[in-house]
Protein backbone atom coordinates (compact mmCIF):
# COMPACT_ATOMS: atom_id res chain seq x y z
CA UNK A 1 0.00 0.00 0.00
CA UNK A 2 3.01 2.68 -0.37
CA UNK A 3 2.08 3.52 -3.67
CA UNK A 4 -0.46 4.99 -1.69
CA UNK A 5 1.99 7.22 0.01
CA UNK A 6 3.58 8.34 -3.20
CA UNK A 7 0.07 9.24 -5.19
CA UNK A 8 -1.01 11.13 -1.93
CA UNK A 9 2.93 13.01 -1.87
CA UNK A 10 1.78 14.11 -5.83
CA UNK A 11 -1.81 14.87 -5.26
CA UNK A 12 -0.39 17.24 -2.37
CA UNK A 13 2.64 19.14 -4.36
CA UNK A 14 -0.30 19.52 -7.19
CA UNK A 15 -3.25 20.89 -4.99
CA UNK A 16 -1.14 23.60 -3.78
CA UNK A 17 -0.34 24.65 -6.69
CA UNK A 18 -3.12 23.48 -8.66
CA UNK A 19 -0.61 24.75 -11.93
CA UNK A 20 -1.07 21.31 -13.58
CA UNK A 21 -4.59 20.55 -13.56
CA UNK A 22 -5.53 24.13 -14.39
CA UNK A 23 -3.48 23.84 -17.42
CA UNK A 24 -4.64 20.27 -18.58
CA UNK A 25 -7.85 21.69 -18.19
CA UNK A 26 -8.03 24.90 -19.73
CA UNK A 27 -5.84 23.09 -22.40
CA UNK A 28 -9.07 20.39 -23.24
CA UNK A 29 -11.54 23.27 -22.96
CA UNK A 30 -9.48 25.31 -25.65
CA UNK A 31 -9.43 21.81 -28.00
CA UNK A 32 -12.92 21.40 -27.69
CA UNK A 33 -13.64 25.62 -27.89
CA UNK A 34 -11.41 25.12 -31.70
CA UNK A 35 -13.37 22.69 -32.56
CA UNK A 36 -16.51 24.62 -32.26
CA UNK A 37 -15.13 27.16 -33.97
CA UNK A 38 -13.76 25.01 -36.75
CA UNK A 39 -16.71 23.33 -37.66
CA UNK A 40 -19.28 26.41 -36.82
CA UNK A 41 -22.73 25.69 -37.45
CA UNK A 42 -22.09 23.23 -39.66
CA UNK A 43 -21.62 20.62 -37.08
CA UNK A 44 -25.24 20.70 -36.48
CA UNK A 45 -26.42 19.94 -39.79
CA UNK A 46 -28.78 16.88 -40.23
CA UNK A 47 -27.84 14.06 -42.53
CA UNK A 48 -30.74 11.91 -43.62
CA UNK A 49 -28.91 9.05 -45.17
CA UNK A 50 -27.59 8.33 -41.94
CA UNK A 51 -29.96 9.77 -40.14
CA UNK A 52 -27.14 11.77 -37.76
CA UNK A 53 -25.90 15.16 -37.46
CA UNK A 54 -22.46 15.58 -38.03
CA UNK A 55 -21.74 16.43 -34.69
CA UNK A 56 -22.79 12.67 -33.93
CA UNK A 57 -20.45 11.58 -36.59
CA UNK A 58 -17.27 13.90 -34.89
CA UNK A 59 -17.94 14.07 -31.17
CA UNK A 60 -16.55 10.81 -30.51
CA UNK A 61 -12.89 11.70 -31.71
CA UNK A 62 -13.18 15.30 -30.82
CA UNK A 63 -13.74 13.89 -27.23
CA UNK A 64 -10.55 11.69 -27.34
CA UNK A 65 -8.17 13.87 -28.82
CA UNK A 66 -9.38 16.93 -26.05
CA UNK A 67 -8.54 14.11 -23.69
CA UNK A 68 -5.74 12.37 -24.79
CA UNK A 69 -3.81 15.64 -25.99
CA UNK A 70 -4.86 17.64 -22.37
CA UNK A 71 -3.46 14.17 -20.57
CA UNK A 72 -0.18 14.09 -22.53
CA UNK A 73 0.49 17.99 -20.63
CA UNK A 74 0.29 16.18 -17.48
CA UNK A 75 2.13 12.99 -18.53
CA UNK A 76 5.17 14.89 -19.65
CA UNK A 77 5.41 16.94 -16.07
CA UNK A 78 5.04 13.91 -14.56
CA UNK A 79 8.71 12.38 -13.61
CA UNK A 80 9.87 15.96 -15.22
CA UNK A 81 9.02 17.65 -12.15
CA UNK A 82 10.56 14.83 -9.98
CA UNK A 83 13.72 15.48 -12.15
CA UNK A 84 14.36 18.84 -11.47
CA UNK A 85 15.26 18.88 -8.00
CA UNK A 86 16.42 15.53 -7.70
CA UNK A 87 13.92 14.09 -6.34
CA UNK A 88 14.06 10.96 -8.76
CA UNK A 89 17.10 10.38 -6.49
CA UNK A 90 14.95 10.94 -3.25
CA UNK A 91 12.18 8.47 -4.73
CA UNK A 92 14.59 5.73 -5.76
CA UNK A 93 16.05 5.64 -2.11
CA UNK A 94 12.53 5.27 -0.92
CA UNK A 95 12.47 1.69 1.02
CA UNK A 96 9.40 0.84 -1.16
CA UNK A 97 9.68 -1.63 -4.40
CA UNK A 98 10.20 0.40 -7.90
CA UNK A 99 6.53 -1.22 -9.09
CA UNK A 100 5.30 1.33 -6.01
CA UNK A 101 6.77 4.05 -7.50
CA UNK A 102 4.91 3.63 -10.99
CA UNK A 103 2.08 3.09 -9.23
CA UNK A 104 1.70 5.82 -7.19
CA UNK A 105 2.35 7.85 -10.13
CA UNK A 106 -0.15 5.91 -12.33
CA UNK A 107 -3.09 6.86 -9.64
CA UNK A 108 -2.22 10.53 -9.19
CA UNK A 109 -1.73 11.24 -12.92
CA UNK A 110 -5.50 9.02 -13.15
CA UNK A 111 -6.56 11.08 -10.51
CA UNK A 112 -5.79 14.28 -12.45
CA UNK A 113 -7.36 12.82 -15.71
CA UNK A 114 -10.49 11.59 -14.12
CA UNK A 115 -10.56 15.41 -12.98
CA UNK A 116 -9.94 17.06 -16.25
CA UNK A 117 -12.78 14.95 -17.83
CA UNK A 118 -15.32 15.50 -15.48
CA UNK A 119 -14.89 19.33 -16.20
CA UNK A 120 -14.50 18.52 -20.04
CA UNK A 121 -17.65 16.66 -20.56
CA UNK A 122 -20.38 19.79 -19.44
CA UNK A 123 -18.39 21.69 -21.55
CA UNK A 124 -18.69 19.78 -24.62
CA UNK A 125 -22.36 19.51 -23.92
CA UNK A 126 -22.72 22.97 -23.86
CA UNK A 127 -21.11 24.23 -26.27
CA UNK A 128 -22.16 21.94 -28.84
CA UNK A 129 -25.76 21.73 -27.11
CA UNK A 130 -25.23 17.98 -27.51
CA UNK A 131 -26.79 15.23 -24.86
CA UNK A 132 -25.55 12.23 -24.24
CA UNK A 133 -28.00 9.21 -24.48
CA UNK A 134 -26.52 6.39 -22.31
CA UNK A 135 -24.52 8.48 -19.78
CA UNK A 136 -23.23 5.44 -17.42
CA UNK A 137 -21.79 3.13 -20.38
CA UNK A 138 -19.77 6.27 -21.37
CA UNK A 139 -18.34 6.81 -18.40
CA UNK A 140 -17.31 2.98 -18.09
CA UNK A 141 -15.67 3.66 -21.70
CA UNK A 142 -13.97 6.60 -20.25
CA UNK A 143 -12.65 4.95 -17.29
CA UNK A 144 -10.97 1.96 -19.20
CA UNK A 145 -9.66 4.22 -21.79
CA UNK A 146 -8.16 6.84 -19.45
CA UNK A 147 -6.48 3.67 -17.75
CA UNK A 148 -5.05 2.37 -20.82
CA UNK A 149 -4.07 6.04 -21.59
CA UNK A 150 -2.07 6.47 -18.23
CA UNK A 151 -0.59 3.24 -17.87
CA UNK A 152 1.36 3.33 -20.85
CA UNK A 153 2.06 7.05 -20.85
CA UNK A 154 3.27 6.99 -17.31
CA UNK A 155 6.10 4.33 -18.04
CA UNK A 156 6.99 6.39 -21.36
CA UNK A 157 7.19 9.34 -19.18
CA UNK A 158 9.67 7.62 -17.19
CA UNK A 159 11.42 6.42 -20.20
CA UNK A 160 11.44 9.71 -22.05
CA UNK A 161 12.51 12.07 -18.73
CA UNK A 162 16.21 10.34 -18.80
CA UNK A 163 16.02 11.38 -23.10
CA UNK A 164 17.68 14.93 -24.37
CA UNK A 165 14.44 16.20 -25.88
CA UNK A 166 11.80 14.53 -23.74
CA UNK A 167 8.36 16.86 -23.94
CA UNK A 168 8.76 15.72 -27.75
CA UNK A 169 10.03 12.54 -27.64
CA UNK A 170 6.90 11.65 -25.49
CA UNK A 171 3.63 12.29 -27.70
CA UNK A 172 5.99 10.58 -30.63
CA UNK A 173 6.62 7.19 -29.23
CA UNK A 174 2.98 7.22 -26.98
CA UNK A 175 0.38 7.65 -29.89
CA UNK A 176 1.62 4.38 -31.79
CA UNK A 177 1.21 2.72 -29.09
CA UNK A 178 -2.21 4.14 -28.07
CA UNK A 179 -3.48 3.40 -31.44
CA UNK A 180 -5.54 0.56 -29.77
CA UNK A 181 -7.05 2.07 -26.60
CA UNK A 182 -8.16 5.56 -29.19
CA UNK A 183 -9.32 3.07 -31.36
CA UNK A 184 -11.31 1.08 -28.67
CA UNK A 185 -12.15 4.36 -26.93
CA UNK A 186 -14.05 6.11 -29.88
CA UNK A 187 -16.04 3.63 -31.55
CA UNK A 188 -17.72 2.91 -28.57
CA UNK A 189 -17.99 6.39 -27.35
CA UNK A 190 -20.17 6.95 -30.52
CA UNK A 191 -22.06 3.64 -29.74
CA UNK A 192 -22.63 5.33 -26.07
CA UNK A 193 -22.98 8.37 -27.46
CA UNK A 194 -25.77 7.51 -29.69
CA UNK A 195 -28.04 5.27 -27.99
CA UNK A 196 -26.56 2.57 -28.15
CA UNK A 197 -27.13 -0.10 -25.18
CA UNK A 198 -23.44 -1.76 -23.41
CA UNK A 199 -23.97 -4.95 -25.30
CA UNK A 200 -23.05 -3.28 -28.41
CA UNK A 201 -19.56 -2.24 -27.44
CA UNK A 202 -18.40 -5.65 -25.71
CA UNK A 203 -15.93 -6.19 -28.33
CA UNK A 204 -14.31 -2.84 -27.56
CA UNK A 205 -14.53 -2.96 -24.03
CA UNK A 206 -12.94 -6.39 -24.32
CA UNK A 207 -9.53 -4.85 -26.23
CA UNK A 208 -9.97 -2.15 -23.61
CA UNK A 209 -10.15 -4.83 -20.63
CA UNK A 210 -7.08 -6.61 -22.59
CA UNK A 211 -5.06 -3.46 -22.99
CA UNK A 212 -4.98 -2.06 -19.72
CA UNK A 213 -4.56 -5.58 -17.84
CA UNK A 214 -1.38 -6.55 -20.07
CA UNK A 215 0.64 -3.23 -19.85
CA UNK A 216 -0.31 -2.64 -16.12
CA UNK A 217 1.22 -6.56 -15.94
CA UNK A 218 4.35 -5.21 -18.52
CA UNK A 219 4.64 -2.17 -16.51
CA UNK A 220 4.96 -3.50 -13.24
CA UNK A 221 7.50 -6.07 -14.74
CA UNK A 222 9.96 -3.43 -16.81
CA UNK A 223 9.15 -0.02 -15.35
CA UNK A 224 12.48 -0.49 -12.74
CA UNK A 225 15.01 -0.40 -15.88
CA UNK A 226 13.59 3.16 -16.89
CA UNK A 227 14.51 5.12 -13.93
CA UNK A 228 17.45 2.78 -13.05
CA UNK A 229 21.28 4.54 -13.63
CA UNK B 1 33.54 -18.42 -44.02
CA UNK B 2 29.95 -19.04 -43.54
CA UNK B 3 28.82 -15.29 -43.85
CA UNK B 4 30.21 -15.42 -47.41
CA UNK B 5 28.45 -18.38 -48.42
CA UNK B 6 25.04 -16.65 -46.82
CA UNK B 7 25.69 -13.47 -49.18
CA UNK B 8 26.26 -15.18 -51.92
CA UNK B 9 23.28 -17.61 -51.59
CA UNK B 10 21.25 -13.85 -51.25
CA UNK B 11 22.47 -12.53 -54.04
CA UNK B 12 21.55 -15.73 -56.08
CA UNK B 13 18.76 -16.17 -54.73
CA UNK B 14 17.23 -12.70 -55.40
CA UNK B 15 18.90 -12.70 -58.59
CA UNK B 16 16.21 -15.80 -59.30
CA UNK B 17 13.60 -15.01 -58.12
CA UNK B 18 13.62 -11.81 -59.23
CA UNK B 19 13.71 -13.17 -62.81
CA UNK B 20 11.31 -15.67 -62.05
CA UNK B 21 8.28 -13.50 -60.41
CA UNK B 22 9.16 -11.16 -64.16
CA UNK B 23 9.24 -13.89 -66.70
CA UNK B 24 8.33 -17.53 -65.86
CA UNK B 25 5.78 -17.50 -62.58
CA UNK B 26 1.84 -16.83 -63.17
CA UNK B 27 -0.45 -14.57 -61.96
CA UNK B 28 -0.57 -15.56 -58.49
CA UNK B 29 -4.30 -14.61 -57.57
CA UNK B 30 -7.55 -14.30 -59.71
CA UNK B 31 -7.44 -10.67 -60.35
CA UNK B 32 -11.54 -11.17 -60.42
CA UNK B 33 -12.90 -7.11 -61.12
CA UNK B 34 -9.14 -5.61 -60.39
CA UNK B 35 -8.87 -2.23 -61.96
CA UNK B 36 -5.60 -2.47 -63.75
CA UNK B 37 -3.89 -5.03 -65.68
CA UNK B 38 -3.63 -8.59 -63.81
CA UNK B 39 -0.19 -8.84 -64.42
CA UNK B 40 0.04 -6.56 -61.28
CA UNK B 41 -0.30 -9.06 -59.24
CA UNK B 42 2.74 -10.73 -59.63
CA UNK B 43 3.84 -7.40 -57.05
CA UNK B 44 2.37 -10.44 -54.27
CA UNK B 45 5.30 -12.60 -54.84
CA UNK B 46 7.61 -9.61 -53.40
CA UNK B 47 4.78 -8.03 -51.10
CA UNK B 48 4.04 -10.74 -48.47
CA UNK B 49 7.56 -12.27 -48.03
CA UNK B 50 8.57 -8.80 -47.21
CA UNK B 51 5.91 -7.89 -45.08
CA UNK B 52 6.68 -11.43 -43.20
CA UNK B 53 10.34 -10.43 -43.22
CA UNK B 54 9.29 -7.36 -41.73
CA UNK B 55 7.36 -9.26 -38.73
CA UNK B 56 10.15 -11.04 -38.11
CA UNK B 57 12.72 -8.65 -37.42
CA UNK B 58 10.23 -7.00 -35.09
CA UNK B 59 10.11 -10.29 -33.54
CA UNK B 60 14.22 -10.43 -33.17
CA UNK B 61 13.80 -6.87 -31.38
CA UNK B 62 11.75 -7.78 -29.10
CA UNK B 63 13.69 -11.13 -28.31
CA UNK B 64 16.84 -9.27 -28.57
CA UNK B 65 15.11 -6.68 -26.01
CA UNK B 66 14.13 -9.07 -23.42
CA UNK B 67 17.70 -10.91 -23.41
CA UNK B 68 19.25 -7.22 -23.36
CA UNK B 69 17.29 -6.38 -20.13
CA UNK B 70 17.99 -9.71 -18.65
CA UNK B 71 21.76 -10.72 -19.06
CA UNK B 72 23.14 -6.60 -19.84
CA UNK B 73 25.12 -8.09 -22.46
CA UNK B 74 25.58 -5.39 -24.91
CA UNK B 75 26.08 -7.36 -28.05
CA UNK B 76 22.03 -8.02 -28.04
CA UNK B 77 21.64 -4.08 -27.81
CA UNK B 78 23.46 -4.32 -31.25
CA UNK B 79 21.03 -6.98 -32.52
CA UNK B 80 17.92 -4.82 -32.22
CA UNK B 81 19.12 -2.21 -33.42
CA UNK B 82 20.45 -3.93 -36.23
CA UNK B 83 16.38 -5.76 -36.53
CA UNK B 84 14.91 -3.02 -36.23
CA UNK B 85 17.05 -1.05 -38.98
CA UNK B 86 16.14 -3.63 -41.78
CA UNK B 87 12.45 -3.63 -40.21
CA UNK B 88 11.89 -0.18 -40.66
CA UNK B 89 12.85 -0.66 -44.02
CA UNK B 90 10.96 -3.58 -45.27
CA UNK B 91 7.85 -2.24 -43.28
CA UNK B 92 7.78 1.00 -46.15
CA UNK B 93 8.56 -1.65 -48.60
CA UNK B 94 5.80 -3.26 -47.76
CA UNK B 95 3.57 -0.20 -47.43
CA UNK B 96 4.67 0.94 -50.69
CA UNK B 97 4.23 -2.11 -52.65
CA UNK B 98 1.18 -3.00 -50.95
CA UNK B 99 0.14 0.59 -52.38
CA UNK B 100 1.30 0.31 -55.69
CA UNK B 101 -0.57 -2.83 -55.70
CA UNK B 102 -3.78 -1.49 -54.45
CA UNK B 103 -4.12 1.21 -56.79
CA UNK B 104 -4.23 -2.20 -59.78
CA UNK B 105 -6.59 -3.89 -57.53
CA UNK B 106 -8.87 -1.28 -55.72
CA UNK B 107 -8.33 1.62 -57.83
CA UNK B 108 -6.98 3.72 -54.38
CA UNK B 109 -3.45 3.67 -52.96
CA UNK B 110 -4.33 3.49 -49.62
CA UNK B 111 -7.98 1.97 -47.83
CA UNK B 112 -8.20 3.76 -44.79
CA UNK B 113 -9.91 1.70 -42.96
CA UNK B 114 -8.28 -1.77 -43.83
CA UNK B 115 -7.07 -4.20 -40.78
CA UNK B 116 -3.75 -5.16 -42.16
CA UNK B 117 -2.92 -1.76 -44.17
CA UNK B 118 -2.81 0.09 -41.02
CA UNK B 119 -1.87 -2.83 -38.80
CA UNK B 120 1.36 -2.42 -41.04
CA UNK B 121 1.37 0.80 -40.74
CA UNK B 122 1.06 1.08 -36.61
CA UNK B 123 4.31 -1.17 -36.61
CA UNK B 124 6.18 0.91 -39.31
CA UNK B 125 5.63 4.06 -36.65
CA UNK B 126 5.81 2.11 -33.37
CA UNK B 127 9.83 1.06 -34.95
CA UNK B 128 10.30 4.53 -36.07
CA UNK B 129 9.63 5.59 -32.50
CA UNK B 130 11.76 3.13 -31.42
CA UNK B 131 14.64 4.54 -33.54
CA UNK B 132 13.58 7.90 -32.29
CA UNK B 133 13.99 7.02 -28.78
CA UNK B 134 17.63 5.57 -30.19
CA UNK B 135 18.56 9.13 -31.14
CA UNK B 136 17.36 11.01 -28.27
CA UNK B 137 19.65 9.27 -25.81
CA UNK B 138 23.36 9.67 -25.53
CA UNK B 139 24.74 7.34 -23.41
CA UNK B 140 25.30 4.01 -24.70
CA UNK B 141 24.04 2.19 -21.65
CA UNK B 142 21.07 3.83 -20.87
CA UNK B 143 20.23 4.21 -24.76
CA UNK B 144 20.21 0.51 -24.84
CA UNK B 145 18.29 -0.28 -21.72
CA UNK B 146 15.25 2.63 -22.66
CA UNK B 147 15.69 1.26 -26.38
CA UNK B 148 15.03 -2.50 -24.86
CA UNK B 149 11.98 -0.83 -22.70
CA UNK B 150 10.54 0.45 -26.00
CA UNK B 151 11.10 -2.37 -27.84
CA UNK B 152 9.29 -4.99 -25.95
CA UNK B 153 6.43 -2.49 -25.53
CA UNK B 154 5.97 -1.89 -28.77
CA UNK B 155 6.14 -5.15 -29.54
CA UNK B 156 3.06 -6.63 -27.15
CA UNK B 157 1.05 -3.66 -28.58
CA UNK B 158 1.40 -4.66 -32.56
CA UNK B 159 -1.59 -7.82 -31.76
CA UNK B 160 -3.62 -5.67 -29.58
CA UNK B 161 -3.65 -3.13 -32.36
CA UNK B 162 -4.45 -5.94 -34.94
CA UNK B 163 -7.40 -6.73 -33.17
CA UNK B 164 -8.54 -3.30 -32.51
CA UNK B 165 -8.29 -2.34 -36.02
CA UNK B 166 -10.69 -5.24 -37.46
CA UNK B 167 -13.78 -3.59 -36.31
CA UNK B 168 -13.57 -1.69 -39.25
CA UNK B 169 -14.20 -3.49 -42.74
CA UNK B 170 -11.97 -5.92 -44.43
CA UNK B 171 -10.61 -5.26 -47.70
CA UNK B 172 -7.38 -6.91 -48.15
CA UNK B 173 -7.24 -10.26 -49.24
CA UNK B 174 -6.63 -13.48 -46.76
CA UNK B 175 -3.92 -15.55 -48.74
CA UNK B 176 -3.74 -18.30 -46.36
CA UNK B 177 -6.43 -19.79 -44.10
CA UNK B 178 -9.73 -19.36 -43.88
CA UNK B 179 -10.99 -15.40 -44.58
CA UNK B 180 -13.95 -14.59 -42.22
CA UNK B 181 -15.16 -12.25 -45.23
CA UNK B 182 -14.74 -14.72 -48.10
CA UNK B 183 -12.22 -14.42 -51.01
CA UNK B 184 -8.69 -14.84 -51.55
CA UNK B 185 -7.40 -18.30 -50.47
CA UNK B 186 -6.31 -20.67 -52.73
CA UNK B 187 -2.58 -20.74 -53.30
CA UNK B 188 -1.38 -23.97 -54.22
CA UNK B 189 0.63 -26.03 -57.21
CA UNK B 190 3.46 -23.89 -58.87
CA UNK B 191 2.33 -20.33 -57.44
CA UNK B 192 3.36 -22.16 -53.75
CA UNK B 193 6.84 -23.27 -55.08
CA UNK B 194 7.34 -19.82 -56.62
CA UNK B 195 6.00 -18.16 -53.22
CA UNK B 196 8.58 -20.04 -51.12
CA UNK B 197 11.34 -19.00 -53.39
CA UNK B 198 10.85 -15.27 -53.07
CA UNK B 199 10.16 -16.05 -48.94
CA UNK B 200 14.19 -18.00 -48.57
CA UNK B 201 15.13 -14.80 -50.90
CA UNK B 202 13.95 -12.49 -48.80
CA UNK B 203 14.41 -14.16 -45.31
CA UNK B 204 17.79 -14.66 -46.46
CA UNK B 205 17.95 -10.79 -47.47
CA UNK B 206 16.89 -9.58 -43.98
CA UNK B 207 19.47 -12.06 -42.03
CA UNK B 208 22.49 -10.84 -44.89
CA UNK B 209 21.34 -6.96 -43.86
CA UNK B 210 21.09 -7.44 -40.43
CA UNK B 211 24.49 -9.38 -40.36
CA UNK B 212 25.68 -6.71 -41.92
CA UNK B 213 24.96 -4.28 -40.01
CA UNK B 214 25.67 -5.43 -36.71
CA UNK B 215 29.44 -6.46 -37.68
CA UNK B 216 29.01 -2.38 -38.74
CA UNK B 217 27.80 -1.27 -35.38
CA UNK B 218 31.19 -3.43 -34.16
CA UNK B 219 33.52 -1.96 -36.15
CA UNK B 220 32.11 1.53 -34.45
CA UNK B 221 32.55 0.29 -31.34
CA UNK B 222 36.37 -0.83 -32.21
CA UNK B 223 37.09 3.04 -33.62
CA UNK B 224 35.59 4.83 -31.10
CA UNK B 225 37.47 2.09 -28.49
CA UNK B 226 40.26 3.27 -30.66
CA UNK B 227 39.78 7.06 -30.77
CA UNK B 228 39.45 6.76 -27.00
CA UNK B 229 42.42 5.09 -26.07
CA UNK B 230 44.50 7.35 -28.05
CA UNK B 231 42.63 10.40 -27.20
CA UNK B 232 42.00 11.54 -29.96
Amino acid sequence: MKFLEIAKKDLLAEFRTKQMLNSMVIFALLVIVIFSFAFGNEATIYIPNLKKKIIDILAPGMLWIAFTFAGMLGLSRSFAGEKEEGCLDGLKLCPVDRSDIYNGKVLSNAVLMFLMEIATLPIFIVLFSYEIKNLPGLIVVIILGTFGFIFVGTLLSALTVNTRTREILLPVILFPVLIPVILSAVTATATMLANGDIADISGELQILAVYDIIFFVVAQMVFEYTIED
Amino acid sequence: MIKKIVYAMTAALILISVYIDFFIAPVPINPGQAAGDPNNFKIFYFHLPIAISAYLSFFIVFISSILYLRKKEQKWDIVSLAAAEVGVVFALLTLISGSIWGRSAWNAYWVSWDVRLNTSLILFLIYISYLMIRQAVEEPEKRARLSAVFGIIGFISVPISFLSVRFYSRMHPCVVGPCPGGGGGGIGGEVLYYLLLNFAAYFLLAATLIMLKIDNEKLKEKVNDIKRNNNL
